[in-house]
């Protein structure tokens, strides 16, 4: 079921009764959401951004999650800025999206954009009016991940985004959220948004921070739900502090999850609920397994999500459902949405009896002499030996055929030189008995790492 | 190892892994009849490439594929001073 009414995020928490013992945690200390609710991070200059389309650019999550609360509801739109995001792009966002005011950490840099209002979010909220009612149904604005070109800007509205959310079921300890995402992204939004429309709280990733302090904040913390994608728990499940964390829920999203990193989890945190999520900017969330195996079932595409409809067209997974981004902001040149009002995913899916496996994403197909190759079907595979812990496939330029694919692969730690043959061999082997010619890499390099985007998802730009 | 040595034996175990039957090596042998296919030879040079630090196939689009195993091993003799 989708949310009951379209209240905005502010009601939906002063209608949740008792907000003791919830808080937000960015910085070192945390910030109880009743302060939320009972102040502003911006001086009340609510009327500034009544009716009005905001560009929200803070520069750390906390100050983006205080005005999320804050104007949900008062902005007509609200455009929320990844942290990585370009100056250089500001200005078809700009036009794009139909800025009228900025809401940023400090108005100085945005000065020079030609927008008059910035209003700047501080933390913690200082006590101020509380803010006017709901007046509009505000348009939450996601920067999808494309690489090239101007960005593109999916539109969403809160009813859309939390299509997927549960009600948290009555008696169940509050849980305290985390992902390895930023919650300005479609992945860790709808973790901000889990934490906020339910009972638990929420603790905030941090740019830059090591792997291991990362995962002991996260312990001390006491974090029981956390969520990243597939290369997020990879890079964690590398790191002894792994150990330290007690999850109650563990969900992967934004790129394939393979058996061998859902046996990983399963071995690290047994008896811990593993689901796998399926969602894009945007196609909203599709769906999640829970079944602790790669892929999905069949019925899925046979009418078996009640929510979602979802076919294989031309080998690519197609979605309808009202969890979906209604178009792109001022591109009414750039068709959202296709044929019979299904959004075509680009994630290429093969039926194997009564089980459906994602190969890889249409535009990430590697053309060896001709053949196509993705690489995520090979990086499966490779991750399913025992001392491997991570891989990625990417292809090298050949003057013969085009290109051949190569492997970079992580393997345990303590492995000798001789060790490293032997296993160099073995995966050979292995791709040699489970794939064509044109798909075994030409070539085993190991890493001590693999890069991530800062998405969090594997690193491919020399594919 | 000289270098001429490291690179037969890539061949060999390009051949063996790709389950194709070599003819006797010899400098005039047509690579066209070596027993190799295309797909081997990109995964040769590809490894070639680790080996030395260099791929000589693709320093410059005028280079044209050498026709006989002498030239294609030369290719990599010729280029020594390069790699170092």
């Amino acid at each position: 079921m989708s949310r009951p009414d379209s209240r905005s995020l502010r009601q939906a928490l002063a209608d949740a009764g008792s907000l003791e013992g919830r808080f937000l945690l960015g910085g070192d200390r945390p910030i109880p959401l009743a302060a939320m609710l009972a102040g502003s991070a911006t001086d009340g200059r609510h009327s500034d951004l009544t009716g009005r389309s905001v560009l929200l650019a803070t520069s750390d999550q906390l100050t983006a999650a205080l005005a999320l609360v804050e104007f949900d509801g008062l902005a007509r739109r609200i455009v929320i800025c990844p942290p990585d995001l370009k100056s250089e792009n500001l200005a078809s966002i700009i036009r794009d999206a139909g800025v009228e005011a900025i809401v940023c950490s400090v108005a100085e840099i945005y000065r020079s954009l030609g927008i008059a209002t910035i209003v700047e979010v501080t933390v913690p909220p200082r006590s101020a009016p509380p803010p006017v009612a709901p007046q509009f149904e505000t348009e939450w604005l996601m920067l999808t991940s494309g690489t090239t070109g101007d960005p593109k800007i999916a539109v969403h509205t809160l009813g859309a985004l939390t299509g997927a959310i549960k009600p948290t079921p009555a008696g169940a300890e509050p849980p305290v959220w985390a992902t390895f995402y930023d919650i300005r992204r479609y992945g860790g939004l709808q973790i901000y948004l889990r934490a906020m429309l339910g009972t638990g709280s929420l603790v905030l990733s941090r740019p830059d921070e090591p792997v291991a302090d990362h995962l002991r904040r996260l312990a001390a913390c006491g974090v029981t739900h956390l969520t990243g994608t597939p290369t997020h728990w990879r890079r964690a499940l590398l790191n002894s502090a792994a150990t330290e964390i007690k999850p109650r829920y563990i969900r992967l999203s934004g790129e394939i999850a393979d058996q061998a990193v859902l046996d990983a989890l399963k071995a690290a945190y047994p008896g811990t609920p593993i689901g796998h999520a399926y969602a894009s900017t945007e196609a909203g969330v599709g769906f999640e397994v829970t079944d602790g195996l790669e892929g999905f079932p069949a019925s899925f595409l046979d009418g078996g999500l009640a929510e979602v409809e979802m076919k294989i067209v031309d080998g690519s997974l197609r979605l309808r459902s009202a969890r979906m981004a209604t178009g792109y902001a001022g591109r009414p040149d750039l068709a959202l949405i296709g044929p019979g009002g299904f959004i075509d995913s680009g994630d290429m899916v093969e039926r194997r009896g009564e089980r459906c496996y994602f190969a890889g994403r249409r535009d990430g197909v590697i053309n060896v002499g001709g053949l196509k190759v993705h690489p995520e079907e090979i990086e499966a595979l490779i991750n399913r030996h025992g001392e491997v812990r991570m891989s990625r496939v990417k292809s090298r330029k050949s003057p013969i055929i085009g290109a051949v694919v190569v492997a970079d692969v992580v393997l345990a730690d303590g492995l000798t030189p001789a060790d490293k043959e032997r296993i160099r061999a073995e995966l050979l082997e292995l791709c040699q008995r489970q794939l064509a010619a044109h798909k075994i890499p030409a070539v085993f390099t190991f890493k001590p790492g693999i890069e991530a985007t800062p998405g969090g998802k594997l690193s491919r730009h020399n594919a | 190892m000289p270098k001429r040595l490291t690179i037969i034996s890539h061949i060999e175990r390009v051949a063996g892994e790709q389950k194709k039957s070599l003819k006797p090596l010899s400098d005039d042998l047509p690579l066209l009849e070596s027993g190799l296919d295309s797909l081997c030879f990109a995964i040769l040079v590809a490894r070639l490439e680790d080996e030395f630090g260099f791929d000589p196939f693709s320093v410059s689009d005028t280079v044209e594929f050498p026709v006989t195993l002498g030239e294609f091993l030369r290719c990599y003799e010729s280029n020594e001073n390069v790699a170092a």
